[in-house]
This record gives structure tokens, C-alpha cells and sequence, in this order.
């Protein structure tokens, strides 16, 4: 039978104390799409309940490992103790692909300047100084970016001061981010440090023109698993020229470059729309919001792109392409969905993950009963609609928000106001993201930073056919009987984007679902005789 | 072995009192080892007449781990044991972290065995309770008793009465007791009746009136103490007074500390009364 999803989340509710609970509510929202288009209001982006074992993680991995991380020729050097630069060392499983020998990647290295007793009594910034210098001699590099830990903030050291002093010794550009993973409620305030470090030091600072048609760079894309390679090996396809990416198999160059492009397209909304925002401040280029994961989301977001560039040669490459791809994916389609047809799903991830992957699962037949995202914020389940009606808390106002105004010189609307509301008129999401919740079905389950004993529950009362996670979720998961699919690294698979990683993901998650392995997972006090208490005693 | 803190208002005098104090317990024949707890390592420097000694935490640095109880504590007037924990330069790095790692070393070090045959330990300690590491002498039992060295003035007895908020907080964890405050007179109205008033209020004593006399800033001019500079002078019998009362002291308590209210009304009782 149908869970009442009503009596669920009183469920849910009811483990906590009667303040924490009354908070709680307003986290976990029973969906609902309104005859105006709008949903309910959800809490989002807001502290976790302490004593709550929450999904999240910190602002240093929102900034070193989300964003800059994925870069190969930035050298990326944690300024603090040893664990935080190990822990966040190629975990994610983004890709890289050097042009050739010459080609610097980073990402195999894991540097840090292992901070230890002496450095936190004396201070750090002579050995950050040194670490700066034998990096330099050792590799060379374009660029460093230094990541400070939550005890460089609690001693202050001044990792920007020492930046601009390398910058000026080595001649090379070397910024800092002051992203201590204490700060903020998750992760998301590394994303937003990230972001604006990388607009103040790095965008716009190479020239080089670039001759291309149609330029465009694709934001908030990390390569998990490949999906970088399928979506430019698409835009290849289609004459479609890719500016840079952030920041999947992306280089420092492409970043100084990206200001050169006539479009901007974001993927994750959420840890990247700022640079999206600023761009379009600075230097006119529109954005809007794409989705490469499921075939339809990518055919329609490759016919977005052409109608933007109104070109009809365009227009007719990219149909060529999604006809081409179409066929395979509708072969795997037809046969997955006889096996997958009407089987659930639940997605707790991310900030933009856990609304793509609906796509592919409602591409299988397969149904989402609940959803929810790690660090998002509002605007992320609503959509940007809401916007003006967020309340800025004092944990958002810690975060720098950079005021940015139009280049004087650089300045160059790439479209008018008029053809941007043509554009929107034409179904195009400009500067817009719509938000997961008005694409769920009504009476779907929404909870926002969703807490373990509610993950264990929801397991119980749905037994869904899969469960989408991270690692720290994936093991409990599947000792309740049930496949978990992690959604930040493919566990080992991939790539799931564009039009062959949707077959891939077909093809994993009909394996997944449709074995029944899981199933026999019993823990030894479910089949061994429990002892009477007489046994024991005597 | 007594283990002894003393806290207090920055600049009040803790230095000054600590080390004649310790002058006058050696003089009584009392084994002491004095620990300066301050990043700018001046808590010995009368006991070892002007001496800028090796801090804890500067040899810890320049020799690593290979560092003997012998690099760190220098013996000075009246064969008292004198160490600096040190610390970084003003604006920095963590002074609090460095306090912790400068005692845990001096404890692996043997600094406090028995076969020290020490009979005080006195923690001299920066300003305030002003973070954790500052609370390191008093936490986990490595202090037992804490004097609170106050004036007249009104900071210093909120500051006092600050520190008794902290000693209150470790009193129940590690059983560290308040022994009492020392008025290092200011020359304020009322001076001695007040704080004699404000210790009988946060449930302790006043062990003892220090009168302002330069004589002090003269010795600290020789970089003495007042009895190694001048035995016979007045000023020398007063802190005399204060390390037999310290010596004879049996009144520990866990202070209770007052509100801001209470604390303003005492200031203004006394205050007006002159």
C-alpha cells in the first residue's frame, strides 16, 4: 500500500525534541504543484539540528574539492593539517584529459603544508611561504590556489597577504581562499567562496580573442566519471565551440579566456550560479540553465543552445546529432523499461543531482517518491521565482557577496532585453532555474538536508527499489536490504551525462534494481536463535 | 607540592607580586617553581636578575623533540626554578595552544615529580581567561589554588570577577578552588574595604593588602625583586606577610561570581562613601 506521506513525515517528526521538531517541519515538505505554477515553501540552506547525523560536508570540500579541485593545471595547496588535503584527494572521481605530454595535470598530486603544533602556536605563514616556493620549483605552474583549514582561520593567518607576495616574487598568478570549513551550514558557502575568488582572479584576465561562431562555456560541470568528455564530444558534433568548463577537464587558461564566450549554460545551479551572475554583470553574457543528464534534458538543452544562436546550419547539425544518438537510447530504453517500469526511487544528494537523475529514472518508467538536496538553497527546490523572498540569514551574511559592476571597457550585451524575453517566450530558461520540486509528482516527499534516522526510516516505510546517496549513506543502505547508487562519484561507473550516459545509467540501474542480492542481506541476530535470559544466567 | 595560578587584569602586577612573593616563600626556605605563562616571557625575569631566559616553546622549535629539563629551567634567587613557556609575536599564530604544549612538555619532562622535592608551583598567567589555552593552568588539575590579583579600580574587580566565572566552570571538572584575591593597591578611595567586601561576597578572602610603595619599581630597576634588592624595606615585609598567609592558607573555596548589577552597586557604595 501507499505510504500517506502526511503520516510519514509526523513520523519523521516525532523522534525529535518539540522545539527541534517544529523547526524540523519545515524541512520536509509533502509536494504539491499549484494550478499558479508554485510549490510549497521549503526550509533550505539552514543549520543542521545538532546531535542530527547529517549528509553534508564542509566549506573547504565545497571550495577545494567541488570547484577548484577538478581543474588540472591550477596547483591546488591546502594550507593546514595533513587530513583535510588527504581526505579531499581525488575522491570525486573527476576526470582529466592533458592535451598532450606537455600539458600540466595536477590532479594526480595531493599537496599540503602540513601544518603541525609549531605552526599553530608561531603561526603558518612562513611554511604556507615555503610549501608556495618548492611547489613553484618543483612543477612550475600557470597557477596556485591556496585552500585554508578551519585552525588557519582560528590563528589567522593571512593567506592572502602571502599570496599577493608569491604572485609578485614568481610572476605567476597565486590567490588564497579564506573557505575554513567551519564556516557557513554546508558546503554550499565553499561553492560561493570559490566562485568569487575565481571572478576576481582569474576571469577575464587572457584576452586572446577567439574566432569562433558559436562560443559558449559550460558551467558547473565536474567530470564525474567522464560526463565532461560525452557532453564535448556532443557540442563538437553540433559546431558548438566550448569556451571552458567549470570545471570539469577544465584549465586555467580556459577560465582567463571565458569571457570571450556568447553564452553562458549551467549545469549545477547551485555551486556555480554566482560566477554565472557576475559574468553577466561584467561583460554582458546571458546564461541559461541546462540539464545534460537524460536524454531528453540534453536534447533539449542542445536545441536551447541553437535557438539562442538563431543560426539555421546550427539548428540543422544539432537535430542531425539528437536523431543520431536518439536511436541507441530509445533501444535501451524500450528494453530496460520492461523490467523497470513503475519501480521507485528516492534521490538525497547534492544540490542539483538529486532533481537531474528524476530525469533518467522517469526516462526508465522508474518513479521518484522522495527527493531532497544536501546544501541547496531555496531557490534550488522552488525555483529562482523566490528569490526575492529568501530571508538572508546571519550564516549567509558571513559569506563575502561581491558587488560587481558592468567592465568600461568590456562591457558588450551579447543579446538586447527584447530577444532575451523572446528567447524566455521560446521555452528557454534565461537567468532562470525552475527548481526540482514543480517537476515532482504531487504528494512526493521533499526533504532538505536530510538527517540519517529519517534516511533508515524512509527505507523502512517505502522500501524503494534504490536509494541514491554518497559513501556515507551507501553501506547503511545496503544493509537495509536495499541498492544504493552513489550520485557524487558513480561509485566505479560512468559517464552518465548526455545521450550515451543515459544508456549507461539505463543499463546500471536495471542491473541494480533487478538483482536481488541485497535482499538476502540478513545481520546475524536476524537468523541465529536469540538466547533466553535463563541460558545466560546460567 | 602546592600548585598555584595567578590570574588578573592585564598590567595589574601579577608578575611583580608573583616573583616577590616567591622571593619570600624561598626565603622561608620553600623548593618553587615559577612558570610564566605569557607569549612575552617577563614572569622571571627579577628572579633571575634581568635574565632573558630560553622560552619552553623557542627551544621546543629550534632543538625539536630532543629537548632536556635543563634547556628550559634556569635556577634563580633563592634557588628557585624559573621557566618562560613563551609564545609567538604579538598578532600571530595561538599564545593559548602554546601554553598547552609548553606544560604538557614540562609534565613529560619531570618537571613536577616528586624527586623535584618542589613545595609550590606558581602558574603566572596573561591577562584574562581570555581562551581555552589561557584556562590550561587550571584545567585539569595542573593548578590547584588560584589567587586573583585586583585593585580598586573598576576593571580590575570585573575582571576578578570574570576569572571566578572561569574557576567556577573547571571547579566542577578538575577541582581547582579559589584561594582568596591580593589587592595590589591603586591607592582608590575605600581601596581595602571594598575588595575586602567584594571577597566576602564572591564567597572568598582578601589574603592580603599589597600598599603601593616604589620601592618595587626601584628593585625592578636592579632587576630584583624587593627582598633580594633592599631585604630591610617596608615593602619587603608585605610580601613577607603575603607568603606566610598563602603558606597558612586553608580557605578554598568555588567562588560565586556576581552579576554586573551587584558588582556596580558595591563600586558605587564604596565609591560615593568617600
Amino acid at each position: 500500500m501507499k505510504p500517506n506521506p502526511h503520516t510519514v513525515k509526523e513520523q519523521l517528526l516525532s523522534a525529535l525534541p518539540k522545539k527541534s521538531a517544529r523547526k524540523r517541519a519545515e524541512q520536509i515538505v509533502v509536494n504539491e504543484r499549484r494550478p499558479d505554477g508554485s510549490v510549497p515553501e521549503i526550509k533550505a540552506n539552514v543549520r543542521t539540528t545538532p546531535g542530527a547525523i547529517t549528509q553534508r560536508g564542509c566549506t573547504y570540500a565545497g571550495c577545494k574539492g567541488v570547484v577548484i579541485g577538478p581543474t588540472r593545471d591550477i596547483l591546488s595547496i591546502t594550507h593546514g593539517p595533513i587530513g583535510c588535503g588527504f581526505y579531499s584527494w581525488l575522491t570525486r572521481r573527476n576526470q582529466t584529459r592533458p592535451e598532450g605530454p606537455d600539458d600540466a595535470n595536477y590532479i594526480p598530486y595531493c599537496l599540503s603544508t602540513d601544518m603541525q603544533d609549531e605552526q599553530i602556536v608561531f603561526g603558518g605563514e612562513k611554511k604556507l611561504r615555503a610549501a608556495i616556493e618548492e611547489a613553484y620549483e618543483l612543477f612550475h605552474p600557470k597557477a596556485i590556489a591556496i585552500f585554508s583549514t578551519c585552525p588557519v582561520g582560528l590563528i589567522g593567518d593571512d593567506v592572502h597577504a602571502v599570496a599577493r607576495d608569491m604572485k609578485e616574487k614568481l610572476g605567476i598568478n597565486v590567490f588564497g581562499f579564506s573557505c575554513e570549513g567551519y564556516k557557513g551550514v554546508s558546503q554550499s558557502a565553499g561553492h560561493h567562496i570559490a566562485n568569487n575568488q575565481l571572478f576576481r582572479h582569474v576571469v577575464g584576465t587572457n584576452e586572446t580573442p577567439r574566432p569562433e561562431k558559436f562560443k559558449i562555456n559550460l558551467l558547473g560541470e565536474y567530470n564525474i566519471g567522464g560526463d565532461a568528455f560525452v557532453i564535448e564530444d556532443l557540442l563538437e558534433r553540433c559546431g558548438i565551440t566550448l569556451v571552458s568548463t567549470f570545471s570539469g577537464n577544465s584549465t586555467y587558461d580556459a577560465f582567463a579566456n571565458s569571457h570571450m564566450a556568447d553564452l553562458n549554460t549551467v549545469m549545477c545551479h547551485r555551486s556555480i550560479n554566482y560566477v554565472a551572475e557576475m559574468m553577466e554583470k561584467k561583460f554582458g553574457i546571458p546564461w541559461i540553465k541546462v540539464n545534460f543528464v537524460g536524454a531528453e534534458g540534453t536534447a533539449k538543452s542542445l536545441r536551447h543552445i541553437a535557438q539562442y544562436f538563431n543560426d539555421a546550419e546550427l539548428t540543422e547539425r544539432v537535430e542531425k546529432v539528437i536523431s543520431d544518438e536518439m536511436t541507441d537510447v530509445l533501444k535501451t530504453q524500450f528494453a530496460v523499461r520492461s523490467r523497470c517500469e513503475g519501480k521507485t526511487a528516492m534521490l538525497f544528494v547534492g544540490g542539483s543531482r538529486a532533481h537531474h537523475y528524476q530525469m533518467l529514472f522517469a526516462e526508465m518508467g522508474m518513479k521518484t517518491v522522495a527527493a531532497g538536496y544536501e546544501f541547496a538553497h531555496r531557490d534550488d527546490y522552488e525555483g529562482r521565482r523566490v528569490l526575492p523572498s529568501i530571508k538572508v540569514d546571519a550564516d549567509s551574511r558571513n559569506i563575502e557577496q561581491l558587488e560587481v559592476l558592468p567592465d568600461e571597457t568590456r562591457y558588450m550585451p551579447r543579446r538586447g532585453p527584447d530577444e532575451l524575453v523572446q528567447l524566455e517566450a521560446a521555452g528557454m530558461d534565461v537567468a532562470a532555474y525552475q527548481g526540482m520540486m514543480p517537476e515532482m509528482e504531487d504528494g512526493a516527499l521533499v526533504i532538505d538536508d536530510i538527517y540519517h534516522f529519517e534516511t533508515e526510516r524512509l527505507l523502512e516505510i517505502y522500501k524503494p527499489d534504490i536509494f541514491c546517496a554518497g559513501i556515507k549513506e551507501k553501506y547503511a543502505v545496503q544493509k537495509a536490504g536495499i541498492p544504493c547508487k552513489q550520485l557524487h562519484s558513480y561509485d566505479y561507473g560512468g559517464p552518465y551525462a548526455g545521450f550515451r550516459g543515459a544508456i549507461n545509467f539505463y543499463n546500471e540501474i536495471d542491473r541494480m534494481v533487478n538483482t536481488k542480492i541485497w535482499q538476502y542481506v540478513q545481520a546475524p541476530w536476524e537468523t541465529e536463535e536469540e538466547l533466553e535470559v535463563e541460558e545466560l544466567a546460567s | 607540592m602546592r600548585k598555584v595560578a595567578i590570574y588578573g587584569k592585564g598590567g595589574i602586577g601579577k608578575s611583580t607580586t608573583t616573583q616577590n612573593t616567591v622571593a619570600a616563600l624561598a626565603e622561608m626556605g620553600k623548593k618553587v617553581m615559577v612558570v610564566g605563562c605569557d607569549p612575552k616571557a617577563d614572569s622571571t625575569r627579577l628572579l633571575l636578575g634581568g635574565l632573558a631566559q630560553k622560552t619552553v616553546l623557542d627551544t621546543l622549535r629550534e632543538e625539536g623533540e630532543d629537548v632536556d629539563l635543563a634547556d628550559i629551567r634556569l635556577r634563580g634567587f633563592g634557588d628557585t626554578y624559573c621557566t618562560e613557556s613563551g609564545g609567538p609575536e604579538p598578532g600571530v599564530g595561538c599564545a593559548g595552544r602554546g601554553i598547552i604544549t609548553s606544560i604538557n612538555l614540562l609534565e613529560q619532562l619531570g618537571a613536577y615529580q616528586e624527586s623535584e622535592n618542589l613545595d609550590y608551583v606558581f602558574y603566572d598567567v596573561l591577562g584574562d581567561v581570555v581562551c581555552g589555552g589561557f584556562a590550561m593552568p587550571i584545567r585539569e588539575g595542573k593548578a590547584q589554588e588560584i589567587y586573583i590579583v585586583c585593585s580598586g579600580e573598576m576593571m580590575a574587580m570585573y575582571a576578578a570577577n570574570n576569572i571566578c566565572k572561569g574557576i567556577v566552570k573547571f571547579a566542577n571538572a578538575g577541582g581547582v578552588r579559589l584561594g582568596g584575591l591580593i589587592c595590589n593597591s591603586r591607592k582608590v578611595d575605600n581601596e581595602r574595604e571594598m575588595i575586602e567586601e567584594l571577597a566576602i561576597q564572591l564567597g572568598t578572602q582578601m589574603i592580603h593588602f599589597v600598599p603601593r610603595d616604589n620601592d618595587v619599581q626601584r628593585a625592578e630597576i636592579n632587576r630584583k625583586t624587593v627582598i633580594d634588592w633592599k631585604s630591610d624595606a617596608p615593602q619587603a615585609d608585605e610580601y613577607r606577610k603575603l607568603a606566610r598567609a598563602i603558606d597558612a592558607n586553608q580557605k578554598f573555596v568555588i567562588p560565586k561570581p556576581l552579576t554586573m548589577d551587584t558588582l556596580e552597586h558595591l563600586l558605587m557604595d564604596y565609591g560615593l562613601a568617600a
